[in-house]
């Protein structure tokens, strides 16, 4: 089943640094699906066009369709706030807000309208046993969550986007700032998500691209190069140019 | 290659240029120590409970400054209530709302021409609109909303000042969890800003505490018998009590013109001090 479509898309900003051209894609619910390609490729705004991020930007032209279970997410009678509650984003650098580690998982469903301190406990303790990070930080919750690590910090990131229960994640370069070790536990993480929800990763490298990617699509200058199973595409991509960019010649 | 000796070596000289700028350094602390420690030198002899709580007697040449002491706490009260919200209000409209057109940047040309008129012009324009035309009278009042207007762009552009500061990344993220704009502002940004805003608030209040010009028309009184009873009264203040007994009255001691001028200070320095200190703690705490 396809959890998001998306069709003919086209986007300019006013600055012309990046944009899309006539994308159309399909993303497969439950599965892990990579957006990946050279700097400026239109991965970044992909992403921000499905939780409707873009609004913020000064965005020049928009045409085309963004469909999550089937309905257009860029009609202008779109419940924004609500949207961005069943589409979760997690960015390249860990930003953990100026609150507690308990206060940024509590935050977005206090936003939401949550009140009962037993269910944001039992949210907090959930979203971070999802992200492995519950042994760690249980015993300092009310401790301000800049004093996490890196790792830790992204973690928490990830996990405080799951406490709200989310459809969608979708991920722009998230392990970018991390360590080996960190990246790890996070690929892991995403990996067993993938039965609760719908994950749209773009990776800041090919090879987590390779390593991470149920599906896995090639983007070019704005363009959908090629998209097909990550097991093929990295093996045997059909368009030269994925080929010439997973081999290293450019990018 | 042979290079003539230098007369001093590099180290030396980077010695003697580090010496000499912080020469200028403690040069420019000098007149302030010295003012403080003269002040204080002359003012504190007159200092007394009888000084700080009584009445002036004898046409002021004795007995205590407290109507002036409480007239300027009330003025910067006043000032406070009616320069605070608004001035936050315009600060977060500008930072957070407000397009960059023309009728923002009218407006904030118009904010540094505001910081640039001479206080005595708030004080006849104080006259004008308070005092005359909405008919406050010589009051309270009438003095606090002119010292308000004075202090108004002091307050929203550090307070806009301190919103700017509060990392992008922050309302981002906010926003991309679901929070409309103003729930942005309100959780994270005005909290993030307040330390900011708090000194900014101060350091307008503590400039109007000390003015004399804006409430020389609008609200201070040359003498009153008995402490105000409501904000349409007149009242006394620091500023002008030290301006009057220094200039108005033959045969003034000294020493109680330099112990009203101790109050002034300390009472300015004392907010200046607190403006310090929350901003050297919040400067603890924060971590972006």
């Amino acid at each position: 089943m396809d959890k998001i479509v998306i069709e003919h898309l086209s986007l300019n900003y006013s600055d012309g640094t990046e944009s899309l051209k006539d994308v159309s894609l399909r993303i497969p619910a439950n599965q892990i699906t990579v957006l990946f390609g050279p700097a400026g490729g239109g991965k970044s705004t992909l992403l921000r066009c499905i939780n409707r991020l873009n609004d913020l930007a000064d965005v020049t032209m928009l045409s085309g369709r963004v469909l999550l279970n089937g309905v257009d997410v860029l009609d202008p009678h779109t419940n924004v706030t609500e949207l961005r509650r069943r589409v979760g984003m997690v960015f390249s650098r860990p930003v953990p807000l100026p609150l507690s580690i308990y206060q940024n998982i509590t935050y977005g469903l206090e936003i939401a309208g949550e009140r009962r301190k037993a269910r944001l406990d039992e949210a907090v303790e959930r979203a971070l046993r999802q992200v492995v990070l519950w042994d760690e930080v249980s015993d300092r919750l009310q401790d301000p969550a800049h004093a996490l690590s890196g790792g830790q910090q992204q973690r928490l990131c990830i996990a405080r986007v799951l406490a709200l229960q989310p459809e969608v994640i979708l991920l722009d370069e998230p392990t970018s700032a991390l360590d080996p070790v960190s990246t790890f536990k996070i690929e892991t993480t995403l990996r067993e998500l993938r039965s609760e929800l719908t994950i749209v990763l773009a990776p800041h490298s090919t090879q987590q691209a390779a390593r991470i990617a149920d599906t896995a699509a090639f983007f070019l200058a704005g363009e959908l190069v090629e998209m097909q199973e990550g097991e093929k595409l990295f093996v045997n991509p059909k368009d030269p140019r994925t080929q010439d960019y997973i081999q290293g010649r450019f990018g | 290659m042979n290079l003539p000796k230098p007369f001093l070596t590099a180290r030396q000289t980077q010695k003697v240029g580090y010496a000499a700028l912080a020469g200028i350094a403690v040069l420019t602390v000098i007149p302030i120590i010295a003012l403080f420690i003269y002040i204080l030198i002359a003012g504190l002899p007159a200092i007394s409970w009888e000084f700080l709580s009584g009445f002036p007697r004898d046409g002021m040449r004795s007995g205590g400054i407290l109507p002036a002491i409480l007239g300027t706490l009330y003025l910067t009260l006043g000032t406070a209530l009616f320069s605070v919200p608004p001035g936050i209000a315009a600060a977060v409209y500008l930072a957070e709302y407000a397009p960059d057109n023309g009728l923002t940047r009218t407006i904030r040309i118009a904010m540094i021409n505001l910081s640039g008129i001479p206080s005595v012009v708030y004080g006849l324009f104080g006259l004008g609109l308070f005092v005359l035309f909405l008919k406050f009278g010589t009051s309270i009042l009438a003095a606090s909303l002119t010292l308000s207007i004075m202090t108004l762009p002091v307050i929203i552009s550090t307070t806009e000042e301190a919103l700017r500061s509060v990392p992008t990344s922050f309302r981002v993220v906010s926003i991309s969890m679901g929070a409309s704009k103003w729930e942005t502002i309100w959780r994270i940004v005005l909290p993030q800003g307040l330390p900011g805003i708090i000194t900014g608030i101060i350091l307008g209040l503590e400039r109007a505490a000390g003015e004399t010009a804006p409430i020389l028309f609008t609200g201070a009184a040359f003498f009153l018998p008995n402490l105000p009873n409501s904000p349409l009264d007149p009242t006394m203040a620091l500023p002008y009590h030290l301006f009057v007994i220094s200039t108005q009255i033959p045969g003034m001691p000294i020493q109680i013109q330099y112990g009203t001028v101790l109050v002034l200070l300390t009472f300015v320095l004392g907010m200046n001090l607190i403006a310090n200190f929350i901003r050297s703690r919040a400067r603890a705490r924060r971590h972006w």
